[in-house]
C-alpha cells in the first residue's frame, strides 16, 4: 500500500501553517545539474522521533536528497522544513544549528586531528564561543561530551590517535560520533554500514536502535538487513522519485520492489 | 577502559608536572642562547642578522598560521606588515613633515595595527572565496594594487620616495634603535607572537581553523560558517605581520615601496616554506637561514668571481632544493632525521616493539 505521506494541508502552497508537526517536511523538491534531474518532485514527511530508510539502486537520487536537505545543494524547486521552519535556502551551518545532523557516504572527517578533536569541534560547532581563543581546561563540558561519544562509538583507544590512520571501520563509526554531537534532533546517515565487518554491523545496529527515541533519522543504506531492522517505515526511490512508501516488512514483500531493487543484483 | 583514565588532551596534558619539567632540553639551550646572545654578538649580528631574522620570522608566522592552519597561502602578509609600517609613518613622526601627523605613540601604535587588520579582513574577504592557487593570485593581485598605489600616490603615501627618519619611540629612556634595545625588543616581539600561536592552535578558533583546512564542508555539516572563519584567521594573522612591519620601519628607519614590492612579498613566502610551514617554528628557521644568506652569500659569490646581484640565485637554488626534498621545509627534514635515528636507536637497543 502506498501510504500517504501527504497531510492535508499539503495542498496549500505558500500557506503560512509553521507548526506542522512535523520534524521534516519536503514539498516537491526538485535538483537538476544541467539537463539532467536528479531528483523531481519528492514530497516526503517525516515525524519528530520516526526512524526511516530511503532505498533504491544507485542514481535513484538518495544522496542528492541528503544534500537538499543539509544545504549542501540548493534545491531547484520545492520547499523544506524542519520542525515547522522554512530552512529551503539556509545555509547547512544554520541547519546544523537547529538540531540537523548527517553523516557522508564517503567518510569525510578531519585527517590531521586527533579522534578527541574531530568530535570536540563537532561539538563545538553547535555551541557558543566557535570564535574562542582560549583553550579548553580539562574539565570543560564540551570535552567532557566529546569524550563520551568517542565512548559511545568504542574509540576511547583511539581517542589520542589522527584520524588518517585510524581503520575504516573506525572512521566509519567516528563519522557517528560526529552527527551525534550537541543535541540532535534529526539525523541522516547516509550508507553506514557501506564497508564494516558484520561484527561492526551489529555494533552499528546497536547503536541506531539504542539512541534516545526523540531523535529521528533517514538512514541511505544498501545492507537490507541493517535498513530494515532500525527503521519504522521505509521510502523506495527510482530514478529520483519516490516510488513506494510503506512498513518495512510491506516493502520487502512487495513485488515491484523485488523487481526493481533487490532483484537488481546488489553486491 | 574508562575515560576518567584519560587526561584530555585538548587541555594540559601533565598537569601533575610543574609547567616548566614538560620544557624540553633544547628548548632551554636555545631559549638561554637567545637571551644572552649579546654578550658574545656584535651589534651587526644583533641588529642586522637577529633582529631582521626575528621580524621576517613574525611575518612568515602570519603566513603560517593561515596557511599551515588554515590551508590559505597568502601573499599578501607583506602588504599587511607594510600597511602597518606605513600607518607608523604616516601618523607618527618622520623625517617627512608635510605628510606625517607626528601623533604620539600610544595613538599611532593601536592605529596601525587596527588599519592593518582592517586592510587584512577586507583583502581576507576577497580572498576566501578562492581556494588554491586562485587564493595566491587574488592576494598577488592586492599586493601589486597596494604597492603600485603607494608608489603612486603623494597625498598620503608620499609616493616613490616613501618616509625616512621613522624612529622608535624613547619609552622608558631607552634608544630602541640601539642594537641591544632592539635586539630585546624584536626577540620579545617574535616569542610573544609565537607562544600566541601556539596556544591558539589547541582553541576552539585554532582547531576550526584546522578543521576547515581539512575539510570546509564537513565544517559547515558541523554547524560552523566556514567563510568567517577564514575571514577572522586573515585578521588575526595581521597582528603577527603588523608587530612585523612596525619593527622593519623601526629598523631600517624608513619605509618605501620598495619595502612591500611583489618581490618581498614572494621572499615571505620562501620564508616559510624553506623553514616549514607546519609549525609556528619554521618560518623562524626559514628566516635565519634567508638573512643568513642574504647577509653573507655577498662575500661567498665575491670570492668565486660572481656578481653580488646573484644572491637571488643562491636563494631560488635553495628554494627549489627544499621544496624537491622536503615540502614541510627544514623541520620536516629534521622531524625525519630524528625518527630515523630512534629508528635505528631501537633498533640496536632491541627495544622498537
Amino acid at each position: 500500500m502506498n501510504a500517504p505521506v501527504a497531510p492535508s494541508r499539503m495542498n496549500l502552497p505558500g500557506s503560512s501553517h509553521a507548526a506542522s508537526g512535523n520534524a521534516l517536511e519536503l514539498r516537491g523538491i526538485s535538483k537538476t545539474f544541467g539537463a539532467l534531474a536528479a531528483i523531481s518532485d519528492v514530497t516526503l514527511s517525516v515525524k519528530p522521533g520516526e526512524r526511516r530508510a530511503v532505498l533504491g539502486s544507485n542514481g535513484a537520487g538518495k544522496t542528492t536528497l541528503f544534500n537538499c536537505i543539509t544545504g549542501d545543494f540548493l534545491p531547484t524547486a520545492g520547499l523544506i522544513r524542519f520542525f515547522g521552519e522554512d530552512v529551503t535556502v539556509f545555509p547547512p551551518y544554520e541547519r546544523i544549528r537547529r538540531g540537523l545532523r548527517r553523516t557522508y557516504q564517503i567518510s569525510s572527517l578531519f585527517s590531521g586531528l586527533s579522534v578527541l578533536d574531530n568530535v570536540y569541534l563537532a561539538c563545538r560547532g553547535v555551541s557558543r564561543n566557535r570564535f574562542s581563543l582560549i583553550r579548553p581546561r580539562a574539565d570543560d563540558a564540551l570535552v567532557n561530551a566529546a569524550e563520551m561519544l568517542v565512548e559511545a562509538v568504542h574509540l576511547t583507544g583511539e581517542k589520542d590517535r589522527l584520524v588518517g590512520e585510524l581503520a575504516y571501520g573506525q572512521q566509519r563509526q567516528l563519522e557517528i560520533a560526529l552527527a551525534l554531537s550537541g543535541a540532535p534532533r534529526f539525523v541522516l546517515f547516509d550508507e553506514p554500514a557501506a564497508g564494516l565487518s558484520p561484527t561492526e554491523r551489529r555494533d552499528l545496529i546497536h547503536i541506531l536502535t539504542s539512541l534516545p527515541s526523540h531523535i529521528g533519522y533517514i538512514i541511505i543504506e544498501h545492507d537490507m538487513d541493517v535498513a530494515l531492522r532500525v527503521v519504522e517505515s521505509v521510502t523506495m526511490m527510482h530514478n529520483g522519485r519516490i516510488f513506494k512508501e510503506g512498513r518495512p516488512e510491506e516493502i520487502e514483500d512487495d513485488p515491484e520492489v523485488q523487481e526493481l531493487y533487490l532483484g537488481g543484483g546488489h553486491g | 577502559m574508562s575515560v576518567a583514565d584519560h587526561i584530555p588532551r585538548l587541555a594540559d596534558r601533565a598537569e601533575q608536572r610543574m609547567w616548566f619539567e614538560r620544557i624540553p632540553t633544547r628548548w632551554w639551550v636555545v631559549g638561554l642562547i637567545l637571551l644572552f646572545l649579546p654578550v658574545v654578538a656584535n651589534n651587526f649580528w644583533l641588529f642586522q642578522v637577529m633582529g631582521w631574522t626575528f621580524i621576517l620570522g613574525m611575518i612568515g608566522l602570519s603566513l603560517m598560521f593561515l596557511a599551515g592552519y588554515g590551508g590559505m597561502v597568502s601573499l599578501l602578509q607583506m602588504s599587511i606588515a607594510g600597511m602597518a609600517g606605513y600607518m607608523v609613518a604616516i601618523l607618527g613622526p618622520s623625517g617627512v613633515l608635510n605628510v606625517s601627523l607626528g601623533l604620539s605613540w600610544w595613538i599611532v601604535l593601536p592605529a596601525a595595527f587596527l588599519i592593518a587588520a582592517l586592510f587584512a579582513t577586507i583583502a581576507g574577504a576577497l580572498a576566501v572565496r578562492t581556494e588554491g592557487i586562485y587564493t595566491i593570485m587574488i592576494t598577488l593581485a592586492i599586493a601589486a594594487a597596494f604597492f603600485y598605489f603607494t608608489r603612486q600616490n603623494y597625498s598620503v603615501f608620499n609616493g616613490y620616495s616613501g618616509f625616512n627618519l621613522v624612529l622608535p619611540p624613547q619609552l622608558f629612556g631607552v634608544n630602541w634603535r640601539d642594537p641591544v634595545a632592539f635586539y630585546y625588543l624584536t626577540l620579545a616581539s617574535a616569542t610573544l607572537c609565537y607562544f600566541a600561536v601556539v596556544y591558539i592552535e589547541r582553541s576552539p578558533f585554532g582547531l576550526a581553523l584546522q578543521g576547515v583546512r581539512d575539510n570546509p564542508r564537513r565544517m559547515a555539516a558541523l554547524g560552523f560558517h566556514v567563510t568567517a572563519h577564514r575571514v577572522a584567521a586573515y585578521a588575526l594573522a595581521s597582528i603577527f605581520a603588523s608587530a612585523g612591519g612596525i619593527l622593519l620601519v623601526w629598523q631600517n628607519a624608513q619605509i618605501a615601496p620598495g619595502t612591500i614590492g611583489i618581490s618581498s612579498a614572494i621572499d615571505i613566502l620562501v620564508v616559510a616554506v624553506v623553514g616549514g610551514m607546519r609549525r609556528p617554528l619554521g618560518p623562524f628557521i626559514g628566516a635565519f637561514i634567508y638573512v643568513l644568506l642574504q647577509v653573507f652569500s655577498a662575500d661567498i659569490l665575491g670570492f668565486f668571481g660572481f656578481s653580488v646581484d646573484r644572491f637571488k640565485l643562491i636563494i631560488g637554488i635553495g628554494f627549489l632544493a627544499i621544496v624537491l626534498f622536503s615540502p614541510d621545509g627544514v623541520l620536516g627534514l629534521w622531524d625525519r632525521w630524528r625518527a630515523q635515528l630512534a629508528a635505528r636507536n631501537a633498533a640496536t637497543t632491541g627495544d622498537g616493539a
